[in-house]
């Protein structure tokens, strides 16, 4: 893994200065069965192909982001600031 | 033996320069590389052959095959046709027992024929088994290369520098010169890097030129390693220009390895670099005019050229080179003797294609050159000149000349057309099998001069074509690098405290934790010192705690989500012990949270945990967004533990009001902003080791004053080592030592902690689950019968079987016994229960206790 990838404030770095969050995930809204509970934390689908996945400008700025990458190719198709989701439905 | 000043030549005869080759006296002149002047000097043997240690001379005298390759002052595997020539240079045979001119172990070339066949090893020597570390050992010592002066230690220093540029050109030769100049008119940021120690001195204008110098690989985001000696530097550029050219392709037939074959530019560069006569009587074998016209220069160094066989025009049906130890006497063609002491031989030009092909390019076979050349080059990769294919000859019609001895495809590893037809017999029957299995193209020179040799020989062998059998995958690095180069320097930046010199000065034994370094103890009685905590004073440097700000309208949201705990009902100025989990309900990180103002709250967290939790609390607010902004201060902010029955008396001392520290006013929990001997510092009471406490924190600058007056005032300086028996007394567990990724909240004695009742929180659903199953397993105290000290990790044994570990153990002097926290199977974790140990090999007692050893009612800490 060598390749660029654009911080969405300091522009394109070398990959190492990036941590990896893996794949995004969708946390279960309240009390998850078994199943779903255990998809959440344990199950990724590892796609090959393009995947939507967390990255941290972690020796940079610090900055939390998404990014749109093929797995095959570690092409960046596209580069995101989260949208929170604000609170908890309550 | 040198010639008359030749034009161009790179040596300075008026320095001698002095050296060892072989356990003997040279010398050379500056300019020389060690290869020259010891061929000046007479030699023509370098090395023993990797399997048969067959005498070796001079091939490509250009850094690529392998038969020059030396022990030069402890460094292994020194293409010594390469290397400068210094005074007092030692360069030592290796792969020998005995010398180069006289190698015992050349009796593998003798009788070994039989023996050696390619895969001998594979199938012989599996059998006994037991036997196999005795044939290792042998094999190993028999065949090979250099060895590594295990006790050289940091005899060179290796740097890596990231550098930038607009276009990289590799290669200085014709083309590659021309792209340089051209890319140069269009900018600033060109690069030209050469393998040659001869184009040091090129001048382009506009273009940086770095020789000699090597292109290791090109990586995905134009990532090019650049392996300049001592340096190596990772070149990010935009554009890639590959100018390698094309490589001379040794001829395959009957001792082709014997001293004396050369490959053209080998010759050309003896006579015009360093005024060498390569030899009296020479035969030329080519099939290009670049081989060809190696004659014309070989006849003016006064070389009697008895023949020039352009192999274009007739075909030989067998060549077979002969020679007496080890070197060429004649060579016969089609049965006819020519005498000759040099043979200049060539197939011609393979373009040197890796780099591109590692760039993601296709490659081609070329029916009309017969070589591999490049096709589909990816974005931002050109090639240029000779490496495309473009005024190349083509290759010679065979692939290999005649069939009788030894006629090796693979001059690295020994491997001859014999064990390739018979790899082809045994069923390997793809190239790249055939290639793992030979091990042709794996030796030194990476496949540069025997790919396109093996490739040519399967496809005859399988009577089918070229570009059917295709190439084998083109690797990173194109060279030999060393080790040393790809490691760099070794550099662990280690983090002190702002009192650290302060804990050197009083003899502390300095660790490693963590990132960081930290006193273990003062002194090799660290009894003494937690003895002055419980009955005096002590001071503790814990600056290296992870000290976290979370402030804003939701600051108090995000906490309560992110923590199992509750803080909502936390007034200003009380604190917290708090537990972070993940959504599986594993322990990550524990720490104390304080509240300094409804919106502003101060964490701490492990000592080595504050990288991960700032960027964990950041995460889930990146996920959630609460207004809260999370600072890490851990830097910026000293900190200190004060600790023991005399903490209240002295600390009242370095306080303008004495009463701001009084029982009264500062409570246990409780957090206040005082001023500590002129310092304005944040007090946290709380009691980490036990006794009355004050947790001091602040600005890192007035780190040495405060600890200066606090060990004034009487507080003994203790280390990590007290600390850890002192937190043991009161069973408080250290995250990642007495936890692993296993332990939830219930299990670790901490299930009063979490608050199901709250909507939300990170681990709240894990922790639900776990509530309906079973704990199999839980955190407890234990304290030993006997006066005996388990490790930490020791078993512990019910019937004969390990079902659970121990996590810490000491001797505590204050209970009287040795005590510690272990894991054991819930239905032996009541207190009281009997469990064993495993100490030594030997089975001893222990009870099972819940809650603090040392004053369990916690009067003292509270105090």
């Amino acid at each position: 893994m060598s390749f660029l990838l654009a911080c969405p404030s300091c522009g394109p770095r070398p990959v190492d200065e990036f941590a990896y969050f893996g794949e995004v995930t969708k946390r279960p809204a309240s009390s998850p069965t078994l199943r779903e509970l255990t998809d959440y934390v344990y199950f990724r689908d590892n796609v090959a192909g393009v995947q939507r996945e967390w990255w941290q400008h972690r020796t940079g700025c610090g900055e939390w982001f998404l990014a749109e990458r093929d797995t095959r190719t570690n092409e960046v198709l596209k580069i995101d600031l989260p949208t929170p989701a604000r609170k908890f439905a309550s | 033996m040198r010639l008359g000043p030749q034009p161009g030549e790179r040596i300075d005869r008026s320095k001698l320069v002095t050296f060892t080759f072989d356990g003997w006296q040279v010398e050379g002149f500056e300019g020389d590389t060690i290869a020259s002047a010891a061929f000046a000097a007479g030699k023509r043997v370098f090395s023993r052959s990797f399997k048969y240690h067959r005498p070796r001379g001079l091939l490509c005298c250009s850094g690529h095959c392998p038969n020059c390759m030396m022990t030069v002052d402890g460094v292994p595997n020194v293409r010594t046709c390469v290397e400068p020539v210094r005074e007092g240079v030692v360069a030592k045979a290796q792969n020998v027992v005995g010398g180069l001119d006289f190698d015992l172990m050349s009796v593998t070339d003798k009788i070994g024929g039989p023996f050696t066949p390619v895969g001998f090893y594979y199938r012989t020597f599996i059998r006994p088994r037991k036997l196999w570390p005795l044939y290792e050992k042998f094999l190993r010592t028999a065949a090979g290369l250099g060895k590594l002066d295990e006790h050289a230690g940091h005899s060179r220093r290796y740097d890596t520098e990231h550098r930038k540029a607009r276009v990289l050109v590799v290669g200085g030769g014709q083309a590659g010169r021309a792209s340089a100049l051209a890319a140069a008119t269009t900018g600033p940021g060109v690069v030209l890097v050469d393998e040659d120690a001869r184009r040091r001195d090129l001048e382009l204008e506009g273009v940086e030129v770095i020789a000699p110098a090597r292109a290791l690989g090109i990586w995905e985001g134009g990532l090019v390693p650049v392996d300049a000696g001592d340096v190596l530097y990772r070149f990010r550029v935009e554009r890639i220009v590959i100018a390698a050219g094309a490589l001379e392709q040794p001829l395959v037939f009957p001792g082709n390895d014997l001293v004396g074959v050369m490959l053209p530019d080998a010759a050309r560069r003896l006579v015009r670099d360093f005024a060498i006569r390569p030899g009296e009587r020479a035969v030329v074998l080519g099939a290009d005019n670049e081989c060809l016209e190696v004659a014309e220069d070989l006849r003016e160094a006064g070389v009697v050229v008895s023949r020039v066989l352009d192999l274009r025009e007739s075909s030989p049906g067998a060549l077979v080179a002969e020679g007496r130890k080890g070197r060429i006497r004649r060579l016969r063609v089609d049965g006819e003797r020519i005498d000759c002491d040099l043979l200049v031989a060539s197939g011609g030009r393979q373009p040197s294609y890796s780099l591109l092909a590692q760039a993601g390019a296709r490659i081609e076979f070329d029916s009309a050159l017969g070589v591999f050349v490049p096709t589909d080059l990816p974005a931002g990769v050109e090639a240029v000149g000779s490496v495309t294919g473009e005024g190349l000859a083509r290759i010679a019609p065979e692939p290999a000349y005649g069939a009788d001895g030894k006629c090796f495809v693979c001059i690295c590893e020994d491997v001859t057309t014999k064990d390739v037809k018979r790899a082809i017999g045994e069923g390997f029957d793809s190239i790249e099998l055939s290639k793992r299995y030979t091990t042709t193209t794996m030796g030194p020179c990476q496949g540069k001069l025997c790919h396109l040799a093996s490739i040519r020989l399967y496809a005859r062998e399988n009577g089918t074509s070229e570009s059917e059998i295709g190439t084998t995958t083109a690797r990173p690095p194109w060279a030999p690098v060393e080790l040393g180069l790809l490691a760099g320097r070794e550099l662990t930046p280690a983090r002190r405290t702002s009192m650290h010199w302060r804990h050197a000065e009083a003899g502390a034994t300095i660790l490693w934790a963590g990132p960081w370094k930290r006193p273990y103890a003062y002194g090799d009685k660290p009894e003494d010192e937690v003895r002055a905590v419980h009955e005096s004073l002590g001071v503790i440097d814990v600056s290296t705690l992870g000290k976290l700000l979370v402030e804003g309208p939701e600051a108090v949201e995000l906490l309560e989500r992110l923590y199992p705990n509750r803080f909502g009902d936390m007034k200003p100025g009380r604190i917290r012990y708090g537990v972070l989990t993940s959504d599986g309900g594993r322990i990550m990180d524990d720490g104390t949270i304080a509240r300094l103002a409804e919106d502003l709250f101060y964490v701490t967290t492990t000592s080595t945990g504050a990288d991960a939790v700032t960027a964990w609390f950041e995460w889930w607010n990146a996920v959630w967004g609460y207004e809260a902004e999370i600072v890490n201060v851990t830097g910026a902010i000293a900190a200190v533990n004060l600790a023991g029955p005399r903490a209240r008396e002295a600390l009242g001392r370095l306080v303008e009001d004495a009463d701001d520290v009084s029982a009264g006013e500062f409570k246990y929990l409780d957090a206040r902003e005082i001023v500590v001997a002129g310092v304005p510092t944040l007090a946290l009471r709380i009691g980490f080791v036990g006794e009355l406490g004050y947790e001091l924190h602040f600005p890192s600058p007035a780190g040495e004053h405060l600890w200066d007056a606090l060990v004034a005032e009487g507080a003994r300086p203790f280390g990590l080592e007290p600390q850890r028996v002192l937190r043991l007394e009161k069973a408080h567990v250290i995250v990642g030592q007495d936890t692993d990724s296993e332990s939830n909240l219930d299990s670790s004695g901490m299930s009063w902690l979490p608050k199901l009742d709250k909507d939300d929180f990170v681990g709240k659903f894990a922790l639900e689950h776990f509530r309906q199953r079973d704990v199999n397993e839980r955190l407890v105290g234990f304290a030993m019968e006997e006066d005996v000290l388990p490790a930490e990790g020791a078993q512990i044994v019910v019937e004969g079987r390990p079902v659970g570990r121990v996590t810490s153990a000491r001797r505590s002097e204050a209970m009287g016994q040795v005590i510690g926290l272990a894991w054991v199977p819930a239905d032996r974790s009541q207190p009281g229960t009997r469990v064993e140990i495993q100490v030594d090999r030997l089975r001893r007692g222990a009870r099972v206790t819940h809650g603090a050893f040392f004053d369990p009612t916690g009067e003292r800490m509270r105090s």
